[in-house]
Parts: C-alpha cells; sequence; structure tokens
C-alpha cells in the first residue's frame, strides 16, 4: 500500500535556529499518525512543510504521491488544515466561512453551499451558523475550524494540536470526530503534547525532540518502550520527598525521575510494582495525598526515551 | 462498525476524487475574496469611515480656508478645486486602508488556511484591491453630495463627469500597488499607515490641485510638470468643466498601466516570495 503522505530527511532551519533536522514522517491511508513533542520540538514546522507553506531546505515530502515542493497547488487540492489557532475569518459567520472555502475550493456556488450546510449539522453548529465566528466559544471555534478544513474532502488532515485549550469534555467529543473522521477513510496526521491522547487516536505515533525524531512506534509498543505505566507518590510532608523516591525505586527497581512539585514519578511495567510502592510507603511510614498509576506524561516519556538525559522538555519559543 | 471493514479496501469516492480545478482560478478566486472583504466593510463600516471622510474634510477646509485668498470668492475656488479632490479621494485616501487590510491578513490565522488551499497568490492581493476599488466609488458618490450641497456644478455633462469618476479610480488602483508593495514588504501595520499615508502627498499635493501651478516656485513647477497625477487632475478638470481632454486623459491611462505593470508585478512577486 502506498502512503498517504510520507516525509524523508526534513531540514528546516530558521536563521541559526533548526526547526527540523532530518525529520522522517510516513502514514498508510486511512490511518492516523500522532506527533509527540514538546513545544519547540518542531513538530508544528512539520505539518507546515507538508500542507506547502514552508518550503523545506533539504529532504523530501510528498502527499498522495504528489512531492509538495515540486506541484504544491495539486497537494493543496488533496489536504485539509486545521492550526493551533482558528483559521477562520471571525468577521464572517460560520456558514459564510464554509462557503467561501467551498468556492476557494472550486466547488460550484450550490455545492459550496450544500456542503457548508452538511457540515454545520455534522458539527452541531447548524443553529450557530447564521452567527459571526467572533461569537463562538472557543470549542465551536474549534468545531468550525475542523468543519473548513473538510470542504474540500481532503485525503490527508494535518490537525495542529487541535485539542489544546479545551476542556475536557470538549476534547472527548473531538477524539469522537477525528476517529470518525479515520474510520471515513481520511489520513490524519494529528499533533500532540499528550501521550494520552496520541494513545487514544493514533495507529502509529512518532515522537520528535528539538527538530529530530526519537522514536517511532504504535501506541502500545510506545508504552512497552517507556514503561507501560507511571506511579505518582506525593507525600503530605515535602520533605519525605527523598525518602518516597527511595521506597519507589527500590520497589519498582526503576530509575526514579527527579521529584518535580513534591513528586515522584516512576515508570511502573507491571501493576504488582504498585502494590510493593504502596506497602513500601507504609513500611517507611510516608504519609501521602496523591498515590496514582496512570499513563506517562510528556517529561516522563522523555526522560524514558532518552536515558534520562532529558527530565523535561525544554521550552522554547 | 462492521460497515467500515466491509468497505475499507475502497475509499469512499468523494476523498480520492480531489476538488477538480475549474477555469479562470485568478478571477474567480479573487472576486469571492474581495465578496469576503465587502462583507467585512459591511460588518465594519468603520473602517471605511478615513476613505470618505477624509476628501470631505480636505474639500470643506481649502474651500473656506484658501478660497477667498486663492480665487477671491468660495464659490469660485469650489468649482476650481474639486475636480483636484476627486483625485485626491482615489489616490491619497483609499491607499492606507488598502496596506492595511493586506498586512492585517497577512497575520491571521485564515490566512495559513487560504496559503493551504489550491489560491493563486495574486488572487489574495487582488481580491483585496478589488474591494477597495468599492470603497472608492461609494468615497466618490459621498464627495459628489457634499460637493453639491456646497454648491459645486458639473460644467460638462453626466458621461464626462462619469469618465471623470473612473479615470480617477482607474489611478486609485493602479497606484495603490506602491502600497501593496509597501504592505508585503514591511508586514507592520504601524509603519504601513505611516507610509501609506505620506507617500502620496508629493503626488497629490505637488499639483495644481490648490493652486495654479504658476503661483509655485520653479523647483515645485518642474515636479508638477512630471508628476502623473498632474496629469490626471488636468484630465479630471477638463471632464468636469471642460477644457482639454485627450492629453491628459491618455497620459493619465498610459501612467495608470504603466503602475499597474511595475508595481503589481513587483508586489506579487514579493507576495509569493513572503509566502
Amino acid at each position: 500500500m502506498s502512503a498517504a503522505f510520507e516525509a524523508e530527511g526534513l531540514v528546516k532551519r530558521f536563521g541559526a535556529t533548526t526547526a527540523l533536522d532530518g525529520v522522517d514522517l510516513r502514514a498508510e491511508r486511512g490511518t492516523v499518525l500522532g506527533v509527540l513533542g514538546p513545544n519547540g520540538a518542531g513538530k508544528t514546522t512539520a505539518i507546515r512543510v507538508l500542507a506547502t507553506l514552508l518550503r523545506p531546505d533539504a529532504g523530501r515530502a510528498a502527499v498522495d504521491g504528489v512531492d509538495v515542493c515540486r506541484d504544491p497547488v495539486a497537494v493543496r487540492r488533496r489536504i485539509g488544515l486545521t492550526g493551533q489557532y482558528a483559521t477562520v475569518d471571525e468577521d464572517l459567520t460560520g456558514a459564510e466561512n464554509l462557503v467561501l472555502f467551498g468556492r476557494l475550493l472550486d466547488l460550484p456556488t450550490p455545492e459550496a453551499r450544500a456542503r457548508a450546510a452538511r457540515l454545520l449539522d455534522r458539527f452541531g453548529l447548524a443553529d450557530a451558523g447564521a452567527r459571526r465566528a467572533s461569537t463562538y466559544s472557543g470549542g465551536m471555534r474549534r468545531r468550525l475550524d475542523l468543519a473548513a478544513s473538510l470542504v474540500g474532502s481532503p485525503s490527508v488532515l494535518f490537525l495542529d494540536e487541535p485539542t489544546t485549550g479545551l476542556d475536557p469534555g470538549r476534547r472527548e467529543d473531538l477524539w469522537q470526530t477525528i476517529r470518525s473522521l479515520a474510520d471515513d477513510g481520511t489520513t490524519v496526521l494529528l499533533t500532540t503534547q499528550y501521550l494520552e491522547e496520541a494513545d487514544a487516536l493514533a495507529d502509529e505515533i512518532t515522537v520528535i525532540d528539538d527538530g529530530r525524531v526519537i522514536a517511532h512506534d504504535t501506541p502500545a509498543g510506545l508504552k512497552q518502550q517507556v514503561g507501560g505505566q507511571t506511579v505518582v507518590v506525593r507525600p503530605r510532608d515535602p520533605a519525605q520527598v527523598g525518602t518516597a523516591a527511595g521506597v519507589v525505586a527500590r520497589a519498582t527497581g526503576q530509575d526514579v525521575a527527579p521529584p518535580r512539585g513534591g513528586a515522584v514519578t516512576a515508570s511502573v511495567d507491571d501493576e504488582r510494582a504498585f502494590a510493593a510502592v504502596v506497602r513500601g510507603l507504609e513500611d517507611a511510614d510516608v504519609a501521602v495525598t496523591e498515590l496514582a498509576l496512570r499513563l506517562p506524561g510528556l517529561d516522563e516519556v522523555f526522560f524514558a526515551l532518552t536515558d534520562g538525559q532529558r527530565t523535561a522538555p525544554r521550552e522554547e519559543p | 462498525m462492521t460497515t467500515t471493514a466491509t468497505t475499507a479496501p475502497t475509499a469512499p469516492a468523494y476523498r480520492v476524487g480531489t476538488t477538480p480545478a475549474r477555469r479562470w482560478p485568478l478571477a474567480r478566486h479573487s472576486l469571492a475574496l474581495a465578496r469576503r472583504a465587502l462583507v467585512k466593510t459591511r460588518r465594519n463600516p468603520g473602517e471605511l469611515a478615513d476613505a470618505v471622510i477624509l476628501p470631505v474634510v480636505f474639500l470643506v477646509l481649502f474651500v473656506y480656508l484658501f478660497g477667498g485668498a486663492v480665487a477671491g470668492s468660495t464659490q469660485e475656488y469650489l468649482q476650481y478645486l474639486f475636480p483636484g479632490i476627486l483625485v485626491l479621494t482615489t489616490v491619497l485616501t483609499g491607499q492606507v486602508a488598502t496596506g492595511l487590510s493586506i498586512v492585517q491578513d497577512m497575520k491571521r490565522g485564515v490566512f495559513d488556511r487560504f496559503r493551504s488551499m489550491p489560491v493563486p497568490r495574486a488572487a489574495m492581493l487582488l481580491g483585496s484591491v478589488l474591494a477597495d476599488a468599492v470603497h472608492y466609488v461609494i468615497a466618490l458618490a459621498v464627495l459628489f453630495g457634499v460637493g453639491y450641497a456646497l454648491g459645486f456644478r458639473v460644467e460638462t455633462g453626466l458621461l464626462p463627469a462619469l469618465a471623470a469618476c473612473g479615470l480617477a479610480i482607474v489611478l486609485g488602483f493602479s497606484l495603490c500597488w506602491l502600497t501593496v508593495l509597501v504592505a508585503v514588504l514591511l508586514r507592520d501595520e504601524i509603519m504601513v499607515s505611516t507610509v501609506g499615508f505620506l507617500l502620496p502627498f508629493p503626488l497629490v499635493f505637488g499639483t495644481g490641485l490648490a493652486a495654479p501651478v504658476e503661483t509655485m516656485p520653479g523647483w515645485l513647477q518642474a515636479w508638477a510638470g512630471v508628476n502623473p497625477v498632474s496629469r490626471a487632475i488636468e484630465a479630471s478638470q477638463g471632464l468636469l468643466l471642460g477644457g482639454p481632454v485627450a492629453g491628459p486623459v491618455t497620459a493619465t491611462l498610459l501612467w495608470s498601466a504603466a503602475f499597474l505593470a511595475v508595481f503589481g508585478t513587483a508586489a506579487v512577486v514579493a507576495y509569493r516570495r513572503v509566502v
């Protein structure tokens, strides 16, 4: 099967900053690729190259087999893009936005209107279609934005941190929508800062950091690599963080990330280690305010993938 | 989900067939984007205020401040001044708005969406400028209304008066590509409003707009002699009040074609490089 999109050795520099330093990305048709990484890792730059908004300094990228540098216009007929910030015109109504995008995609006006109506309906915006986008709530804007990127029925959809700034309930709704798009056969590239999100949506996950791919695997494989689950221990008395760290290290047999914000975190391969942590804390007489087992956060993913060289993603402008 | 499993091998037809190209993309996309700009104007009519009010302010100010001194009577001066203010309307006051709308669009999120669609780059600029041409029409209509209320009268006829308006719009449309070029290169609202406002000043005022050229110092007369806007004002005077028309109109049209070719091309080239 040929790839829906494919990038090899992408390099992009902005002055002295290297945003992409040889990134490979690939997804089969009808699958969801999650691109996981911190702010400044190069996720948005990679999307902008694939969406023909930026030309790479080196490497090649193709959508549906069409090279993004050689025939950007043909690529633009095949893709939909939803950026990190609302990419709709706030002075226009929801319906006017969608009709305009339809016309710019060369749809005949009646067809553009019909598609706008269908999309508004599908995204629960039918009642708000005649209102200006500036009056929409954050969640409604996100949905309008996603609807806008679907006007051309794209075969590949780029979603740049689509759930950033959404409250949890809205996030679940959007996840559901993204899943249904993939079920319909659309190939999706989704960037995110949350392993949980990539795990929930993606068929494969590429982890990038500092412009480089540091891991590529299925969600199951990646969770295996980073140690499946993370145990979180927050002692009631912050002075006992060191003791707690010792207990967790003994019980799990794993390196423990340096405590942050008064909490100790460590990856656990199996759930029995969790019981050992509980017993160990009791024996050491450490009272806790938080004791949990959850999917690793981005910092723990990085701690595991970089062999402890990186404990937390750096913040970059 | 069983339906998904059975239909998965053959993808739905709608997404394999990508949106087909249609003819005249530049014209159709420019018009679609011009419509968008006009809808925005209708929703924010305040953005039109500058373009509409400023020419009227100039007209009233000049007539009542200088009319008596320059022409002996405000009424005679109004007749002299009005054709020049007509040209000023399109050459001066539309420019800032043109530059600003382009800079603002380039900074908005919706711009990324346009760029990720099969829209010719030139259409994004042309759409904005075409909408401004509609603004010119509105500004000229208001100017004529105020002029007539003050006592200005066309001395030729309806057709020459419409031709004068058309000529002013053509010149404004061509010259505004210079502002577009500046906007694309600077990409900063404050810089663009300053440059867009000041740049046309020597063009508009280094002419016989407000006073006969013969009364000016030599260097200014020399500038007025070569200034293309001088020709446009002469043409406007000829078309509204009578007098020689063919020469100045031809000169204005030729200058407009030159502006459009040079600045229009440069703006589109610069824009393609930026985006």
